[in-house]
């Protein structure tokens, strides 16, 4: 594997790693940031670590293990901060998590937002929230999509998807505004007579709303970087076919767009690629990992044929991490359910720059065949970790690292993190476990 | 004719099975004779994602296919005529879990393999399966559940059908994202199914058996 002169993805791992601008409580503090930054950095980029790293993506579990609702961590971000930095401290896994994914309860009621419904909302006090799918795009729309994406969303796809935001649906668009001095006053005039007022006061509540949370979890990784532990969640972006049939179209509305229009639905990937690109380099641009989250839904085994996958699924995805592990980034994609089938196409990626994550995909395959090329990020089973023994526990990590973990390449997590109702030993079990075996002699 | 029809549907051509729909309908053929070669093709569909040569997709559109010629069919029907239905079936997503599309499919695909289908909706808690299997008399029942929170809503409901005195009168089948043949025995169910047919064919094996 050739080093070229400027390698940005090993320059951002490093800033990572030296953390400049972090000040650390205690000389032991310091030492553990480097070793574990250093750990999950060798990993990524295919050198033998000290240890395999693990470092599990946590939800609801903090709120259960300390014994609180999840509807307490949505609507109180100071119980949030406490649950959470309770599993930091008690586990000292090599990364800390924040509570950012626990959302806030008081800006989506806010906005009175469609796409979920939460504890309290719509799913009882102690259950996660979870995602209302529906045509928030029809079928007949892919036009005024590709002819404007911007208007689309703003007055179609944002009424549709909070409450508050409806009369927006009822505002002329905003290219009005050309005719001289004339389009402004248009435009005025547009926005009085839509009732823009009351969406636009919602706007700004739900900011301040939105603030509590964003101020809650910066304070929070502000000390956990200075208690030693590294923030490895740096953005986030989604696949277009994701974006499209996630939160646009649909599972069963894409499905069909597969058959019933192709062109269209090819067209609007493409349309979406820059802005999928966009999200990930932007949501990145505060944090020092270099990390870029992508959870993946649609392209599994099962929901798309091989076909299928080549054509629709693939090659925005492929020019989207491309893109990122250009900018020095690491794309982190994780393949939820399986995708054993497809594994030779995926492996089509520059080596040493990207974690894929895995969850249902025979991971001991994936190991064969593109453990050269990426280091591999799960996948303790959520049965085993809801259901099962310790013992059980401890012998599927075994496996991992003996097999995943062979000359590093290895991260450590559950399928898809761990899952919110894990039972507490199960968790030690697979802490003590990596941490005692996991270590390279 | 018939062939064609079943071919064109089994073959995802859209447009030239509504035609020849229509074209049968125009001439005055037996509506029933058309939901049967509906089921047929159905039939081969299934087999076909048995075979790993379908995959949701094909299932999606193949059913949107078979409710257009059901809604073209509806009007001809002559009151009171319907398949023969093989037995009754209760699906539900259980409580905390608002997940349904994987639901929904296996709703469609059992209906339209003869079955009669009671889909009592998501988010369902214990003692609505209960008074529907009371209510209805169904051999089988499916639980469906996409997140881990579903592990033991499962288990809750399977409990409080033996409660009810209910567990021997019906076999319970779950399925979704997580399940699982080691979730299936947490829960106390008679079967897990991995996909969409898997739940036709357990619900075919035990009516036979009742």
């Amino acid at each position: 594997m050739m080093e070229t002169n400027t390698d940005k993805t090993k320059e951002k791992l490093d800033l990572w790693c030296s953390a400049p601008d972090v000040t650390f409580d205690t000389p032991q503090a310091e030492q553990d940031y480097r070793k574990r930054s250093r750990r999950i950095s060798d990993a990524i980029q295919l050198k033998i670590p000290d240890r395999v790293p693990i470092t599990p993506l946590v939800t609801f579990f903090p709120a259960n293990y300390a014994g609180v609702t999840a509807q307490d961590v949505m609507y109180d971000h100071d119980i949030a901060y406490e649950a959470f930095k309770k599993v930091a401290l008690d586990f000292q896994w090599d990364t800390a998590m924040n509570h950012l994914n626990t959302l806030s309860g008081p800006m989506l009621e806010e906005l009175d937002y469609k796409q979920l419904k939460w504890p309290g909302h719509g799913v009882p006090s102690n259950r996660s929230y979870q995602f209302v799918e529906e045509e928030y795009m029809k079928a007949n729309e892919y036009d005024i999509f590709l002819n404007d994406p911007s208007d689309f969303m703003i007055r179609t796809y944002l009424p549709r998807i909070c409450g508050t935001l409806a009369p927006f649906q009822l505002m002329p668009p905003l290219t009005m505004v050309f005719p001289y001095y004339v389009g402004v006053m248009m435009m005025m005039a547009g926005m009085v007579l839509s009732g823009s007022a009351s969406a636009l006061e919602s706007i700004i509540k739900a900011q301040e709303k939105f603030i509590n949370l964003a101020v809650s979890t910066s304070i929070f990784n502000g000390e956990m970087q200075a208690l030693g532990f590294p923030i490895m969640m740096g953005g986030t972006t989604q696949a277009p076919f994701d974006t499209l049939g996630d939160s646009l179209r649909g599972t069963q509305g894409i499905m069909l767009d597969m058959y019933r229009q192709p062109d269209n639905l090819l067209k609007a990937l493409d349309k979406l690629l820059p802005t999928a690109i966009q999200m990930g380099i932007a949501s990145s641009a505060t944090s020092l990992s270099p990390v870029v989250f992508i959870p993946l839904h649609k392209g599994p085994m099962g929901f798309m044929s091989l076909e299928q996958f080549k054509k629709f699924y693939w090659p925005t995805l492929h020019k989207l991490m491309l893109a990122l592990i250009e900018q020095g980034l690491v794309p982190m994609p994780c393949f939820e359910a399986d995708y054993t089938d497809r594994l030779d196409i995926i492996k089509d990626i520059p080596a040493g720059k990207a974690i894929y994550w895995f969850e249902k995909t025979d991971i001991f395959k994936a190991k064969e065949v593109l453990g050269d090329r990426v280091c591999i990020r799960g996948n303790v089973p959520s049965s085993i970790m809801c259901t099962g023994t310790p013992e059980q526990v401890r012998q599927y990590c075994k496996k991992l690292i003996d097999v995943v973990g062979k000359n590093g390449g290895l991260i450590v997590d559950g399928d898809v993190g761990i899952p919110d109702e894990a039972k507490v030993e199960n968790v030690r079990a697979m802490t003590d476990f990596v941490k005692e075996y996991g270590v390279y002699r | 004719m018939a062939d064609d029809l079943i071919n064109l549907m089994a073959d995802l051509k859209e447009q030239e099975a509504l035609t020849i729909v229509k074209r049968r309908l125009d001439v005055g053929e037996d509506p029933l004779l058309i939901l049967d070669d509906s089921r047929k093709a159905m039939e081969i569909v299934g087999k076909r994602f048995a075979a790993n040569e379908y995959f949701i997709p094909e299932l999606v559109y193949s059913g949107e296919i078979a409710k257009e010629i059901a809604e073209l069919v509806r009007p001809k029907l002559i009151k009171g005529q319907d398949i023969k239905r093989l037995g009754k079936v209760i699906i539900g997503t259980v409580s905390g879990d608002i997940h349904d599309i994987g639901k929904n499919i296996v709703s469609f695909m059992l209906d339209i393999a003869g079955f009669e289908v009671y889909d009592i909706g998501i988010d369902q808690p214990p003692q609505s399966f209960i008074d529907k299997i009371q209510q209805t008399g169904a051999g089988v029942v499916g639980l469906s559940g996409l997140l881990t929170l579903a592990f033991d809503s499962m288990k809750v409901t399977v409990e409080a059908i033996k409660d009810a005195g209910l567990r021997d009168n019906v076999k319970i089948m779950i399925g979704g994202g997580q399940m699982n043949d080691e979730i299936r025995k947490y829960t106390g169910a008679d079967a897990y199914g991995e996909d969409a047919m898997a739940g036709v064919t357990l619900a075919k094996k035990w009516i036979g058996i009742k």
